[in-house]
């Protein structure tokens, strides 16, 4: 029926107040920008909960509200997304991210030995970042890297055939 | 949890003219195409096991509990999300989908608390009844695994508790509050075994939740659960019935123990409602038991004596003297009456058969006075009946809705839903209003278009729209050749097509964008079906009529009515505001909107009571109260109705109530208008009487009683025992003698009976020989007055206007939790969303006068002052403010005008000049109030601790 493709251009969302931000402006500046980036894509919200956390590690909990709002989705839909993913994390990360593939093939050669010794190591449970904000251990379910396993990544970047000793120089930059 | 005793076939109907035959369990059974197996099962009397799976709600298939097996195919499919082909083979019991079934319930209960025989759901508890019904006999995973068991509860909101410990993750709330509410307050956070169902990050109370019940309703176990239900365990029976708040009309299930209320589920028979609510209908009744209902009769010489406690006898004696003594004194007209949108349509018609063949006069008028009597007027003008069009189903089939002056999401929430459902799928919103109401934007709605106009320009804005109708070439010409009268179509199109209603020209007036104006008249009249939703502030103008008027001459230029899908639906604001127009209540109309001066029509009437009917039109309310105040008119008998807090300009209402000599309220509680009163009645809440409440869609709802009135008499009864002791009985045994007197009055309601509403559940009129089972959409093959007719609707500005002294416009609505002026909603626990009336006023112009959020201000009209705090919102456009009227001591109508509306005196509510500025203190108004409300509170009976019931 063409008055129902005959689309109305939208009043900006803008226009509907925005929820304010209790949080330092840089961080707002940044949600801000990520959802300026992003939302006029279709299926803006994952494309804009990565462009958060690529810009300040997290996505603050107090962000729900305006990337809801930006979305025209609601805050319960919004934190289900977020809570989803355990790459969207809610508080920011420790300054050093390790993650230990705990996949079958890596399991196979040694992997669940090595979560323990990162733990050991790094003084931090897995799903968790160290309270003086060091580092933040995850596991992860395959690096794609099978071949070379035991395989871990440091701030992306990927390690393969990693000993307990190779783990230690990996991670240098932690103090213990 | 659903309300017990009642059917699920687990999918939702499904409507196609192709049927489809499929065999289960060798029963041969034919169903529409699109059904499920699970339904069509159940169709055959098979009932599938199931969890996540509800008629209310699209399928799911997440619990795997209703696994099926299909001849010819593989594995086993879920009968809910596997629709029936022709000739397919089901069997739903075999050996090895009895072991799958109990293994997935083994998997549930590992991890539920085995607490059934103390659990609020026990009785009536979906998990329990499938546990048992495939058959479990133990949990080979024992519960000592990782389990949810020590979650916390969230009591936080006020009428239900959500207790994740119990939940299955089935999502059936998650989606009803999608799907069937449309607010997605629910989510599933998480993931895996981790997954629980949640407000978002918050506890219910802060979330987005609007309390409307769905998800509680949704669920099969005692996770979301009646804090009602919780204290007073399960019902033991069921009185269908229908909710006395909004127009909407929903049907509802009280469930009972013995005559106490258990709790009120939507009926998902309901033809208004199909089994949704909102917080009002669901959980507010509670003020139907609250301490200060008055369950005796009290009269008293002068409102400064104290009340004396009487007995119903002396009571009628009493009153009927005091009625007769003023007509002998002042002459048969110096009494009149009142009727009540709140109550039913045949204690409505008792009271107006009472003015008019007790009193001996036609001094008979309705609080649609101060609604919807523009409509009345409007639409009988131009369509021929003073009624909407459509039935609500109708909005499944709009591709355009413009709506006007209504707040639907607050005021009609059920009805919102059903909108926000159509809107989802794609048709588009075009709002017209001052303020920018939720509809507007809110979670997967959005409007195409806002036209914020200025208040009072409503007709401008309406003329503009249909300007670019008739000039941009997008006139439905046959469809007003057909069925318009030519020539008034001819003299409108003339005047409508002139530069003076461009919406270039008006924009100065209306601040509307023409190129707003051009857009959206273009998308209506292009639409596939448009369909116009109108309310309150379309009608509480000084051209209200005119407006209506105006919509209709739109709806008919692009032939958008007469079917499905489209029309003009005025969205009523109370219960029964439709019947009690509907039932003779206006001074000038006998029931059936039939003008008194007629005198075949009074000649019906004159038969069938016996007495001699006044041919001269009586008063209307404002004319009672200037009659009153010219020592004119003297006594006056309001059934239900709140005039000293919901009419306009509160302090000549009061003026005009202390000058007369016998004011007799029938209601619930002290009102504002019972402290001025000479004699109260006790009124009978809805779940104390039986009769029939009329809707917005002309739908007639039966009102059943679930238990016995508090004060002895339903209202019905008080008006008969009244007009029986000033000489004329009213002898009838039960309200449907009187729905037999209407029908046999009244054309458009002579195939209604008791009888054929307990058959159909519901009858929309007109219904009588040409339309027995009543008519869901009107004016189909021609309009009722045979012709539309159009009229020139000339726009008029309204001689409120800002100026230097006042500056800002008020205008005034509801909200979702609070109800008019409060009298019921005010008594329970909604007070904890609004327990107080503020003032919304743009930060522009806050920041002018220095004032801050939450700070107190004065909003001075020329009338009056009242005092409220601020909320700094753009909502409302700067130059407009905004607030609400549920709370007396607010005194939102100290402040509103004496204005009109031309042809039907409905009060210019919604606009009214203002200046606001920064106060400490409450108005002199206020302190008034403030004063009367302590002297009256000590004129009261005392009772020590009995006065609760």
């Amino acid at each position: 029926m063409a008055s129902m493709r005959e689309r109305a251009p939208r009043a900006d969302a803008a226009d509907a107040a925005a929820p304010a931000l209790d949080l330092p402006p840089e961080i707002v500046a940044a949600i801000d920008a990520a959802i300026s980036a992003h939302r006029t894509r279709p299926g803006a919200l994952l494309p804009i909960l990565h462009d958060v956390t690529a810009r300040i590690g997290y996505v603050p909990p107090a962000a729900i509200a305006s990337i809801a709002h930006a979305l025209n989705l609601s805050r319960a839909e919004v934190a289900g997304v977020v809570s989803y993913y355990h790459d969207f994390r809610d508080a920011p990360p420790g300054r050093c991210i390790v993650k230990v593939c705990r996949a079958e093939a890596c399991q196979a050669v040694g992997a669940d030995a090595l979560v323990e010794h990162a733990c050991t190591r790094l003084r931090v449970a897995m799903h968790a970042t160290r309270d003086d904000g060091a580092v933040s251990l995850e596991p992860v379910y395959c690096l794609g890297n099978c071949a070379l396993g035991p395989s871990i990544t440091v701030d992306g970047k990927l390690y393969g055939r990693v000993t307990p000793e190779r783990f230690d120089r990996l991670v240098a930059q932690v103090k213990p | 949890m659903y309300s017990i005793h009642e059917n699920d076939p687990g999918t939702p109907i499904r409507i196609s003219t192709k049927r489809v035959v499929v065999t289960v369990d060798g029963t041969t059974v034919n169903v529409p195409e699109g059904t499920s197996v699970m339904r069509a099962a159940s169709l055959a009397g098979v009932n599938v096991p199931k969890l996540c799976a509800t008629d209310q709600l699209e399928a799911f298939g997440s619990c795997r509990l209703c696994l099926v097996e299909i001849e010819g195919r593989r594995g086993y499919p879920a009968s809910c999300t596997t629709l029936v082909e022709p000739g397919m083979k089901i069997r739903t019991q075999s050996p090895e989908l009895a072991k799958l079934r109990r293994g997935v319930m083994e998997l549930y209960i590992s991890d539920h608390p085995l607490d059934c025989l103390t659990c609020a759901a026990n009785g009536n508890c979906e998990l329990q009844e499938m546990a048992g019904k495939v058959g479990l006999r133990e949990v080979r995973y024992g519960y000592d695994g990782e389990n949810h068991l020590n979650a916390d509860k969230d009591t936080s909101n006020p009428y239900f508790s959500f207790d994740p410990s119990k939940c299955i993750v089935c999502s059936r709330c998650v989606r009803a509050c999608e799907e069937t509410q449309g607010t997605f307050a629910l989510t599933v956070l998480g993931r895996g075994f981790d997954s629980k169902v949640a407000p978002g990050t918050t506890s219910f109370l802060e979330s987005e939740c609007v309390s409307c019940g769905a998800c509680v309703q949704a669920c099969p176990t005692a996770t979301l659960m009646e804090k009602s239900l919780e204290d007073g365990g399960q019902p033991d029976h069921v009185v269908a019935t229908t909710c006395a708040y909004c127009g909407v009309g929903c049907s509802f299930r009280a469930e009972m123990k013995g005559s106490e209320v258990v709790r009120m589920v939507p009926d998902k028979q309901g033809g208004a409602n199909h089994g949704h609510s909102c917080v009002k209908g669901r959980f507010a009744w509670g003020y139907a038991t609250h301490p200060d209902r008055i369950t005796t009769p009290m009269i008293r010489a002068s409102i400064d004596d104290p009340w004396r406690e009487v007995s119903w006898d002396e009571a009628f004696a009493h009153t009927a003297s005091e009625l007769r003594r003023i007509q002998s004194k002042y002459g048969d007209g110096a009494i009149g009456a009142i009727t009540s949108s709140r109550c039913t349509n045949e204690e409505t018609y008792l009271v107006q058969k009472l003015v008019r063949a007790v009193f001996r006069n036609n001094n008979v008028d309705t609080c649609a006075r101060v609604c919807h009597s523009p409509t009345g007027y409007g639409l009988k003008a131009t369509l021929g009946e003073s009624a909407g069009t459509q039935n609500f189903d109708s909005v499944d089939h709009a591709d355009v809705m413009i709506v006007i002056g209504a707040n639907p999401t607050d005021a009609h929430p059920v009805f919102a839903s059903r909108m926000k459902k159509r809107l989802r799928e794609g048709a588009q919103l075009i709002v017209v209003d001052p303020r920018r109401i939720d509809l507007v934007r809110q979670p997967h709605i959005q409007a195409a278009y806002h036209l914020q106009l200025r208040p009072g320009t409503n007709v401008a804005v309406i003329n503009a729209l249909a300007h670019v109708v008739v000039n941009e070439g997008l006139l439905n010409e046959p469809f007003v050749r057909a069925r318009c009268e030519g020539e008034a179509f001819e003299k409108w199109r003339a005047f409508i097509a002139g530069e003076e209603n461009s919406p270039e020209t008006l924009e100065a007036v209306t601040g509307v964008p023409a190129a707003h104006v051009r857009a959206a008249a273009r998308l209506y009249a292009k639409a596939g079906n448009g369909a116009i939703y109108y309310g309150l502030g379309v009608t509480e103008h000084s051209q209200g009529s005119t407006m209506v008027i105006g919509i209709a001459n739109l709806a008919m230029a692009c032939g958008h009515i007469g079917r499905p899908g489209v029309g003009v639906n005025p969205l009523r604001g109370q219960n029964n505001v439709q019947g009690s127009c509907d039932m003779g209540s206006f001074p000038h109309e006998l029931p059936g909107y039939r003008h008194v001066s007629d005198p075949a029509v009074r000649a019906l009437f004159e038969r069938e009571w016996g007495v001699r009917v006044q041919p001269e039109p009586g008063l209307r309310i404002p004319n009672m109260f200037d009659a009153a105040l010219d020592d004119s008119f003297k006594g006056l008998y309001v059934q239900g109705e709140d005039i000293a807090q919901s009419d306009p300009d509160t302090e000549n209402v009061l003026a005009a109530l202390r000058s007369m000599e016998c004011v007799i309220v029938q209601d619930l509680f002290i009102t504002e208008t019972a402290k001025y009163a000479h004699v109260f009645l006790p009124g009978a809440s809805f779940l104390e009487k039986d009769g029939t409440f009329t809707n917005a869609e002309r739908r007639i709802n039966r009102v059943r009683k679930v238990k016995p009135p508090l004060a002895g008499l339903a209202d019905w009864e008080v008006t008969a025992r009244l007009a029986a002791a000033m000489g004329v009985p009213m002898p009838y045994t039960h309200p449907s003698e009187i729905m037999d007197e209407i029908a046999r009055l009244t054309p458009t309601f002579t195939g209604v009976s008791y009888e054929k509403l307990d058959r159909l559940g519901s009858i929309q009129w007109p219904c009588n020989d040409q339309a027995p089972e009543g008519t869901p959409v009107m004016h189909m093959q021609q309009f009722v007055r045979g012709k539309g007719k159009f009229a020139v609707t000339r726009y008029v500005p309204t001689t409120e206007r800002a100026n230097r002294e006042f500056p800002l416009l008020l205008t005034t609505g509801r909200i979702l939790t609070q109800y008019n002026v409060g009298a019921q909603t005010r008594r329970t626990a909604n007070m904890i969303w609004h327990d107080e009336d503020v003032l919304e006023i743009h930060p522009h112009d806050a920041e002018q006068r220095g004032i801050r959020e939450g700070e107190r201000v004065e909003i001075r009209s020329r009338i009056g002052a009242t005092v409220m705090r601020a909320l700094l919102t753009e909502r409302v456009q700067p130059g407009v403010v905004y607030t609400t009227f549920h709370h007396p001591e607010s005194g939102a109508n100290v402040v509103t005008t004496e204005n009109s509306d031309w042809a039907t005196n409905c009060p210019e509510y919604k606009v009214t000049a203002v200046q606001v500025r920064k106060s400490d203190s409450r108005s002199q108004w206020q302190r008034e109030f403030d004063a009367v409300a302590v002297e009256q509170a000590g004129l009261l009976p005392r009772h020590g601790s009995d006065t609760a019931e």
